[in-house]
């Protein structure tokens, strides 16, 4: 059925659709409409058979949901930014024991200073944690692979992230196809816990593990990701089937069979890319040979398929709202070990931290400096120079710490100065 | 179930991990001798006993009881019961009334007319006993329970001995004597009462007899001189008591004075009081010097007896006394002060012990005598090969329970020498004292007091001053024991173990030690309430 | 007291069992066929407080679901020394998530089962407890735990309480006394040993709570321990038990005498034992033999600096007035009768 809502309204919906049965809530922007969604329809009945918790934080959150995970019942919470950390040693611990648990995570930059616009900053943290990482393009996508995710959390027994851009696509209104209740009985089998806590059949699940077998368990865990890289797709081919609309998937591409020059970016940004690049290629634009890789699922880390995706490129830009602070990008670094030895040329591009807008006119610049051969190895992305060098020059003189906020801001004018 | 590599484990694996391995010392249960056996004069298993009547079983206890002593309803009454004096509960708070249970036992025994187990196949050998009191009783029935044919031979016109011609019936009814030597008769025990032995080796070397017992007791009441005129009215208190068994009741008038401070003073004291008479005791030294125990003091007391601490007789005449004061030295022994006092008196009651008749033992070689009782060996037989004798005849405290311990030890020992053997006793457990107990677990529980007769019918009957517990409060009573360092049940070894490493057996068969798992920490017996449990250091 | 103390079977109500008793009288620790949640072959130290602890508390808590619980547990020292891979000591349905998240972990079972228990309504019903030393509960699970009490989410929380982190070397809690020397409070200085005036007192927090059920307890009082955990099992809601579990390592205790520490901290007033229902008390486990507080001091190694070189009078009469104050203000001397 077709709906123009809000994304968080479409997500809490599809959610509602998979039928969960324990729901953990603790507020956080941009997150908050998805689980005011679904506590409404758990306390109004539309959703029956679910328990609806309001924790005291996402620490809480998380494990509750290890808790209702481990005791059998298919299990989703939402969080994003400052939450995610909050969460994070429980976010570590759901992997290790091998929990399906869903959770959405809105993704939104992490402070200080504190910030609440969006980028991927949170989930990337949270690289190395063992969940399976899918990122959204569009709010359908949103819907469906949360649909996808739980059926692949409960196959893998492993907990899954579905991760989007906070504001841009969670308080976007847009058209959606949401599923019937039959479409999605359909596709997602009831839970069947891999392990469960049960007085019929004992177990003790979370042993203290020594170096005998530590890093077994750990092969294990990277092991059974890289079983996903092989789930992933087989199950968007039966989502598509099902539904008739291509979702999910390792990786997607766009117009790259002939391109020279392949952008790669993860979630909305893709349509402000893809827009860009189409515009590029018309003729009067220049007719750059350029294309688009998107990837959706960063954990695990499809390396042969995007290896496969830029065999006939000549370079390609990793475009990521994210920074590996003192390294550069999070995603370019995993591109680069794709294509090792593929002789490519290779760029990051750090962009939209913190909600900063990524425009068409910026991008097309980008671009074609790119196809141009001229793109430096890293570039930010609209980086203010002139403020971020005054306060590079100030603490040259003087070496001491202080809230270099603050000071941009000052300098920015939005913050009124005094003198110190 | 599906489970994951190393993080999910199966329910109770860790039984794989033996942590026994881990021990330096070991618990090991054990049975240590509690104070009250230990203090019994009758080798009583008393904690053995009490364990069955805490279970209000009392059959088993009785028979438990009558395994060391066959005569628990006279016992109940007349011992004195050093097993009190020792009892470890006396600590917690009071100690438990254990002569209490024993009589209740006893009493409950003749009332539901049970009898002993019947004795061992016959060993076709004869023993005589001679005499029918307690340690007469007790080896006969010892003897006989062994096998053996025992004749008690009595010159007495009853059988009980001092039991009877010593202990007023208002503290042991004659009933309860009968029944419990009628008991003993049952067993197969042949009592001949009116025969006096004159000769012992002619009566055995006739007879044929194997070996003797000889129990004749000490029946001859001590003179003391004092001066005293003519008409002075002076009798031995043995003498009066036996008298009070016949048809010719002694007639001793109205003032009675009692000379001495036993429990012999003061039976006689009572028994004249209920008689109609005012006696009065004259005792050299103070109460608390006083070989009569203080309870029969009190209860004298209680009754009007009159008591003239420190003072001793200096003459008697007709219709009065007089006494001397006497004054305790430094070294606590009374010196006269030479200030005097006379008392009315109509008769002169001597307590001041009593002498074995030896008689019987004219002419036997190897006998020897030595302050006027029979030497015996650790085995209590006599220098003659053969013949043992026991009671208040040989050197020792003359209580009924002694004799009653002679007679059993005796007949042991008469046994062992008939097959040509040794008796050894076994080698006793170390004793249960008080600080290898953990009182903690034993809650507040008071001594039943025995009901008493009232006052007036004390003063003038004979009527048995102290009464029985009944049913209930016997077996409150025998729970009250603290079961000294034998293991009764509690469960709470095998409750405290942080390392289930105790096993449980069931109903009756204790506990067991897991050392496979057991780490040594020594909680089981820290927590043990009747020291039970030892840590012993492991060898290795 | 919520249950019929044994009037007088030679031992009362003291020891664990007892021959004579009907066994519907006796513990759940008497008997032959009791759970043994904990297994034998667990690494606990010799005289371990806390695996006796909960081996009590559990079986209770099976004997009260008919074998129909889950358990959640906290990191720390019952958790690493049941569960070192490939052993694990627990024959119950057992899981331990993290440090501090063990009353949330709760919460999602009891979540799941109730969603169960609506889907199947005939199935047995199953219930869950949680359980964590005083670190993983007072300092690090408070969170977690004051979240699953508001919430009044159907948890029995059990802290076993052993006044500090032992598991990584005896470091301070909020629940380790004051005066007692810890590795990060040493005794040395002017003060030595834990400070007065700080630390936190969970089971009063709990009963702010006004969650329906919160109770003390020690492994030295099996039979209030048992009827605490039964009394709880028959309340839905979140319940809270604190149980007082001597550890011989931390405290410098001989190993034999775990169980007589926890009574003498009884006994002494130190510790109360009560139990409170929707915030208010309803009972308390009466002092039997009232004992000054050097009694318990005076065997601990922990408390050594209090009484050598020279006896420290004024600290000992701080620690008096402490168990004063608890005596008075649960009622310790009367069983809470006021």
């Amino acid at each position: 059925m077709l709906k123009q809502i809000e994304g968080s309204r479409a997500v809490a919906e599809a959610v509602a659709l998979c039928r969960p049965e324990v729901i953990c809530a603790y507020p956080i922007s941009p997150q908050t409409h998805i689980v005011e969604g679904l506590g409404e329809m758990v306390k109004s009945g539309e959703l029956q058979g679910c328990e609806f918790i309001n924790v005291e934080s996402e620490f809480a959150a998380m494990s509750v949901a290890i808790g209702s995970s481990a005791a059998g019942a298919r299990s989703y919470t939402a969080t994003a930014s400052q939450g995610l950390l909050f969460m994070a040693e429980a976010v570590f611990n759901a992997a290790g024991l091998g929990l399906p648990i869903v959770m959405t995570v809105a993704n939104r930059a992490i402070g200080a200073p504190i910030n609440i616009w969006n980028d991927h900053s949170d989930s990337l943290s949270m690289r190395d944690c063992g969940w399976l990482q899918l990122f959204a393009e569009t709010n359908q996508e949103a819907l469906d692979l949360h649909i996808q995710a739980f059926r692949l959390a409960e196959e893998l027994s492993l907990p899954v992230m579905v991760c989007m851009d906070g504001f841009i696509l969670t308080h976007a209104v847009e058209r959606v196809d949401m599923p019937t209740q039959a479409q999605v009985d359909t596709y997602l089998p009831p839970y069947e816990p891999r392990q469960v806590l049960d007085p019929n059949e004992p177990v003790s699940i979370g042993a203290m593990v020594g170096p005998e077998a530590f890093m077994e368990v750990r092969y294990l865990a990277h092991a059974k990701q890289l079983q996903a890289l092989e789930r992933i797709p087989q199950l968007a081919a039966e989502f598509g089937q099902q539904f008739g609309r291509d979702s999910g998937g390792l990786i997607r591409t766009y117009r790259c069979d002939d391109a020279e020059t392949v952008v790669i970016a993860m979630g909305s940004v893709l349509g402000t890319i893809k827009d860009t690049v189409d515009a590029l290629r018309q003729p009067e634009n220049g007719g750059l040979k350029i294309g688009v890789l998107g990837i959706v699922s960063f954990r695990p880390f499809p390396h042969e398929a995007i290896a496969a995706a830029l065999k006939r490129c000549k370079r390609f830009v990793v475009l990521e709202k994210s920074l590996a602070v003192g390294s550069g990008g999070i995603v370019a670094t995993d591109v680069r070990m794709a294509v090792t030895g593929m002789g490519l040329q290779g760029h990051t591009v750090i962009a939209g931290l913190g909600g900063r807008a990524i425009t068409v006119k910026s991008l097309a610049a980008l671009f074609e400096k790119a196809c141009a051969g001229q793109l430096e190895l890293t570039t930010f992305l609209d980086l203010d120079w002139k403020a971020v060098n005054k306060q590079l020059e100030r603490e040259k003189a003087v070496r001491r710490s202080g809230p270099i906020a603050e000071n941009l801001l000052r300098d920015a004018g939005v913050v009124a100065a005094r003198n110190y | 179930m599906d489970k994951p590599f190393a993080i999910t484990l199966d329910p109770g694996s860790s039984l794989a991990n033996r942590t026994g391995s881990w021990r330096t010392f070991r618990p090991v249960y054990l049975d240590r001798l509690p104070p009250c056996n230990a203090a019994c004069p009758a080798g009583e298993n008393i904690q053995g006993w009490l364990y069955h009547a805490e279970s209000g079983n009392y059959e088993q206890a009785w028979r438990a009881l009558v395994d060391n002593n066959p005569l628990p309803a006279i016992m109940g009454r007349v011992c004195y019961h050093p097993c009190e004096g020792a009892c470890n509960r006396q600590q917690v708070d009071e100690a438990v009334g254990i002569n209490s249970i024993e009589r209740f036992l006893g009493d409950e025994a003749i009332r539901r007319g049970w009898q002993f187990s019947k004795p061992a196949a016959p060993s076709g050998k004869k023993v005589l006993v001679v005499g029918a009191g307690p340690s007469g009783l007790s080896a006969a029935y010892h003897l006989a329970r062994l096998g053996h044919a025992v004749t008690i031979r009595e010159a007495g016109p009853y059988a009980g001995g001092m039991m009877r011609f010593g202990i007023p019936k208002y503290r042991l009814p004659r009933e309860v004597i009968e029944a419990e030597v009628q008991r003993i008769v049952n067993l197969g025990v042949t009592l001949t009462l009116n025969c006096k032995v004159a000769n012992i080796e002619q009566a055995m070397k006739e007879e044929g007899f194997d070996a003797a017992f000889l129990a004749v007791g000490a029946h001859i009441g001590k003179r003391a001189y004092i001066p005293a005129g003519t008409a002075a009215k002076m009798v031995d208190a043995i003498s009066v008591l036996r008298s009070m068994e016949g048809e010719e009741k002694p007639q001793l008038g109205r003032r009675v004075v009692v000379y001495g401070g036993g429990n012999t003073a003061i039976d006689v004291a009572r028994t004249v009081k209920r008689m109609g008479a005012e006696p009065v005791i004259v005792y050299r030294r103070t109460r608390d010097k006083a070989p009569a125990h203080d309870f029969e003091i009190e209860e004298a007391l209680q009754e009007g007896v009159m008591v003239k601490w420190l003072s001793t007789i200096k003459h008697a005449d007709a219709g009065e006394i007089m006494i001397e004061k006497m004054a305790l030295d430094a070294q606590g022994f009374p010196q006269p002060t030479g200030e005097f006092e006379t008392l009315a008196a109509d008769s002169v009651v001597l307590a001041l012990g009593q002498d074995v008749d030896l008689g019987l033992l004219d002419g036997v070689p190897g006998l020897e005598v030595k302050d006027g009782v029979v030497q015996v060996g650790p085995n209590m037989m006599t220098g003659h090969p053969g013949l043992f004798a026991g009671g208040d005849m040989v050197p020792s405290e003359r209580t009924v329970t002694v004799a009653v311990g002679h007679g059993k030890k005796a007949a042991r020992h008469i046994d062992a020498w008939l097959r040509g053997e040794t008796y050894a006793p076994p080698p006793k457990h170390e004793l249960a004292g008080f600080e290898k107990l953990n009182p903690w677990y034993y809650s507040e529980a008071p001594h039943v007091v025995r009901p008493m007769l009232d006052i007036l019918r004390r003063q003038s009957s004979f009527e048995e001053v102290v009464q029985g517990l009944d049913e209930s409060n016997a077996q409150f009573e025998a729970r009250r024991c603290l079961s000294c360092g034998n293991c009764f049940e509690c469960d709470n070894c095998y409750g405290v173990c942080p390392d289930n490493a105790v096993i449980k057996l069931g109903p009756g068969k204790r506990f067991e030690f897991n050392y496979d798992y057991c780490k040594g920490c020594g909680v089981c017996a820290a927590e043990c309430p009747c020291g039970a449990i030892k840590m012993v250091p492991e060898e290795n | 007291m919520s249950y019929q103390p044994i009037k007088f079977y030679q031992t009362g109500t003291f020891t664990v069992g007892n021959r004579l008793l009907a066994p519907e009288e006796r513990s759940v620790q008497a008997s032959a066929k009791r759970f043994n949640s904990i297994n034998s072959g667990h690494r606990a130290c010799q005289g371990c407080g806390e695996a006796l602890g909960a081996r009590y508390a559990i079986d209770a808590a099976m004997e009260a679901t008919h074998g129909q619980l889950v358990c959640a547990n906290a990191t720390g020292c019952l958790e690493v020394f049941s569960t070192p891979y490939p052993e694990t000591s627990w024959q119950v349905p057992w899981i331990h998530s993290l440090f501090g998240n063990t009353a949330a972990v709760a919460t999602g079972i009891a979540a799941a089962l109730k969603v169960k228990q609506k889907k199947a309504p005939h199935g047995q019903e199953i219930r869950v407890v949680a359980q964590g030393g005083d670190g993983g509960t007072t300092d690090i699970g408070f969170g977690c735990l004051s979240g699953m009490f508001e919430r009044n989410d159907d948890v029995l929380y059990i802290c076993y309480d052993n006044g500090g982190y032992m598991n990584t070397g005896i470091q301070r809690s909020s629940a380790t006394p004051p005066a007692a020397r810890t590795a990060t409070t040493p005794a040395v200085g002017v003060e030595p040993g834990n400070v007065f005036g700080q630390g936190k007192f969970v089971p009063a927090i709990a009963m702010a709570h006004e969650i329906p059920y919160v109770a003390t307890a020690t492994v030295a009082d099996l039979r209030d321990l048992e009827a605490k955990v039964r009394r709880a099992m028959e309340i839905r809601g979140a319940r809270y038990l604190h149980i007082l579990v001597p550890c011989p390592l931390g405290w410098g205790t001989a190993s034999h005498d775990t169980i007589r520490m926890a009574r003498l901290a009884k006994e002494t007033g130190l510790f109360p034992v009560f139990s409170a229902e929707h915030g208010e008390q309803k009972s308390a486990l009466a002092i039997r033999r009232q004992l000054p507080v050097e009694e318990y001091l005076k065997p601990q190694k922990r408390y050594a600096h209090l009484f050598a070189p020279t006896p420290r009078v004024e600290v000992l009469a701080q620690l008096q007035a402490l168990a004063d104050r608890n005596i008075k203000r649960y009622g310790l001397l009367d069983g809470g009768k006021q």
